[in-house]
């Protein structure tokens, strides 16, 4: 297949990343964080999935710029040594 | 349940990203092998993370989280023993049979082996499961979404009325996971279980982090827990010193061997994906790559019921009871069944009384399946809550995939290509593949109904997946390890096994439990301490049978030339050869270092 999952994959966790950090930035302080033990947990893990979301998009897009040759299927027998 | 603007916006782009995947991968579908078996091309990882989330439905982790809320860490067992030999044992040992055979699936591989009846057995009882348990999914996902009143505020906006709740749901996930599979076939599937592998981990993480922060960390959680809910290994030794009700012999034998072995190393459900891979060498990994996060999920599916317990309830951000079919939006916090509850757990309310139900104890009996939902509504605030729920849904749509793919393909190769009508175009059978996902999707949403009329059918249809998985094992060891078992003996084996279970079933009851859909429906001829128990036994019976019944047979019949069993049977095959690849991504020594850490989790929670 030639779609590199991580691009498709980076890119969703790099939208909502950036979602829930925006997000987070606005409402700091808010009550709304009384919940999560007074952490802005919006904020916090929207930058996790930003960062990982934004390096699965840069990887996928890296390899797909240096395609590997392609895979031979299978691996065909005999190999090794039987008994 | 509050949802805002950015909660909605979260669940819509990734439905906007399954989709999204489903047409782009439209254009490579050019073969029944594009199409059914993802054309054999896919990486190590990707097949790895998809076989552990083909597994990892929404039910399994609502019902690992319940589980976790009412026994502790001691339910781990189901992600350790109960998983991680087999996987092993599936990577190291039988995956080259399955990829190097080059069978398109399970079934066809008994027909390798073995002989035509053996595979129509299989991939007759393997059909019909797959598309109930499609149903099933489907089932619970909207009874999901109406116990957590997701929809609600939207109906009561739009003036419909809230019985259409489920309705819709029903619909609405049918035609999302309809449209991607039917665009992108397997890849399609397992791509998106690889999406739903990231958000549970994106959902979960921040929630059992949240909430251990709240309790006090590890030390504050287990000092608010009792001692036993901390260990996996305390009180094994006799079924009546531990709330498992089973003793170590049981559950090593019946979860660990049987049971464990004969779903991680036989069922197509989870073997589609590493026999999508693109060599021999990277399909033996899948299984082992798959190993190192399922030994792990414990501590996010499982920990999260026990902070559950733990969590003093704070009632506003809860669920009470869970609401009754087609009363969505009746359901309110009843102060009275969250109080006489434990920690975040409410109590069970009778819907017919309105009254707490109450146990042969006269304690209340609790709602655990609520352990994990009432977690995200209690820690979660808007944004983050959309995120959790969105991962709950991704699970329940890809649980469904998987067994969409997994029925179109068996249905296409092993039943309509092997008995309806050989020998057409491959572009016949393509098409076939892609309308079977209609009709398996079609079924599915049938048996979701059924489930929803029937009270007992749930009940009903777990009991026939519990009988014929059970012998199932033997049937593949001695085909694969031992090259004087013949057809006659598997056929004969294997159903011999299933009315083994049968019977056992009949033959004996749970204690507390009341002959009929929970055994004893013949004559009570012995009792288990546990339902448990009863389960782990009548798996060991149903193996032994079938394994006896098969050997015993096999001597009596004639066996097949050893030529043509080479790349069937263990002993005439080439071992495949390791020495060429790195040292870290050899096989042999990952299953090594995975047996250690299996060994070092035990420990540290024995």
């Amino acid at each position: 297949m030639s779609l590199d999952l991580r691009i498709p994959l980076g890119l969703m966790f790099l939208i909502v990343g950036a979602m829930l950090s925006i997000y987070g930035f606005v409402t700091r302080g808010s009550e709304i964080y009384f919940r999560s033990a007074g952490m802005d947990i919006n904020l916090i893990w929207g930058i996790v999935m930003l960062v990982f979301g934004l390096s699965m998009f840069l990887l996928g897009r890296y390899s797909d710029r240096h395609p590997k040759a392609p895979a031979v299927e299978g691996t065909d027998r005999p190999l090794g040594h039987g008994h | 349940m509050n949802l805002t603007t950015i909660d909605w916006l979260i669940m819509l782009l990734y439905f906007v990203f399954v989709l999204g995947i489903g047409f782009a991968l439209k254009r490579f579908m050019k073969t029944s092998k594009d199409y059914l078996q993802a054309g054999r091309s896919l990486p190590a990882w990707i097949c790895g993370l998809a076989f552990i989330s083909a597994n990892l439905g929404a039910q399994e982790v609502i019902g690992m989280g319940a589980s976790g809320a009412k026994y502790g860490i001691v339910i781990s067992q189901f992600y350790w023993i109960g998983a991680i030999p087999a996987m092993i044992f599936v990577g190291v040992f039988m995956m080259p049979f399955y990829y190097g055979s080059k069978a398109r699936s399970v079934p066809e591989f008994l027909r390798l082996r073995f002989d035509e009846k053996t595979r129509a057995w299989n991939a007759c009882t393997f059909a019909f499961m797959t598309v109930l348990s499609s149903g099933i999914s489907m089932y619970a996902m909207a009874r999901l979404i109406q116990t957590l009143h997701v929809f609600d505020s939207l109906f009561i906006h739009l003036g419909w009325p809230l019985q259409w709740i489920f309705h819709l749901s029903i619909i609405l996930s049918a035609l999302i996971v309809l449209c991607y599979i039917f665009l992108g076939g397997l890849t399609s599937a397992i791509y998106n279980e690889v999406l739903q592998f990231f958000l549970i981990v994106a959902g979960f993480l921040p929630l059992v982090w949240v909430g251990l922060k709240n309790v006090g960390g590890w030390s504050g959680l287990k000092t608010s827990l009792p001692q036993a809910y901390m260990h996996s290994w305390q009180g094994l030794g006799s079924a009546h010193t531990n709330p498992l009700g089973v003793d170590w012999f049981t559950l090593v034998a019946g979860l660990g061997f049987v049971l464990s072995f004969g779903y991680w190393c036989t069922d197509f459900l989870v073997i589609q994906t590493a026999m999508a891979a693109n060599s021999e060498e990277s399909a033996r990994r899948v299984p082992l790559i798959a190993a190192v996060p399922k030994m792990f999920f414990p501590f996010l599916v499982i920990l999260p019921g026990l902070i559950a317990i733990a969590t003093p309830a704070v009632m506003r951000h809860t669920m009470g009871q869970a609401a009754p079919d087609g009363m969505a939006g009746t359901a309110t916090a009843g102060a009275e069944n969250l109080n006489a509850g434990k920690g975040l757990i409410p109590a069970k309310v009778d819907p017919a009384t309105g009254k707490i139900m109450l146990d042969t104890h006269g304690q209340p009996v609790l709602d655990y399946d609520l352990a994990i939902p009432n977690m995200l509504l209690h820690y979660f605030p808007t944004g983050i809550l959309g995120l959790g729920l969105t991962a709950l849904l991704a699970s329940f749509m890809s649980g469904m995939a998987g067994n969409v793919t997994a029925f179109n393909t068996v249905w296409t190769f092993d039943l309509y290509q092997a008995y309806i009508h050989k020998g057409a175009s491959d572009a016949h059978y393509l098409k076939v593949g892609k309308w079977t996902t209609v009709v398996g999707i079609l079924i599915s949403m049938g048996a979701a109904y059924l489930v929803m009329g029937f009270n007992n059918i749930m009940d009903t249809l777990q009991l026939v997946f519990s009988i014929v998985n059970a012998p199932l094992f033997a049937t593949f060891l001695l085909g694969m390890f031992w090259k004087r078992s013949t057809g006659h003996a598997a056929f004969i084996g294997l159903v011999g096994g299933t009315l083994a279970a049968v019977l056992h079933h009949g033959l004996t009851l749970s204690a507390g439990a009341s002959p009929g859909i929970h055994g004893g429906w013949i004559h009570v001829v012995h009792t288990y301490p546990s339902a448990m128990a009863l389960d782990f036994s009548q798996a060991i019976f149903a193996f032994t049978v079938n394994f006896i019944l098969a050997v015993v047979i096999s001597f009596m019949t004639k066996p097949r030339p050893e030529s043509e069993l080479v790349g069937l049977v263990y002993s005439l095959t080439p071992k495949p050869v390791e020495h060429h690849m790195a040292w870290y991504a050899r096989p042999s020594v990952l299953a090594i270092g995975l047996l250690v850490l299996l060994v070092g989790l035990n420990f540290v929670f024995r």
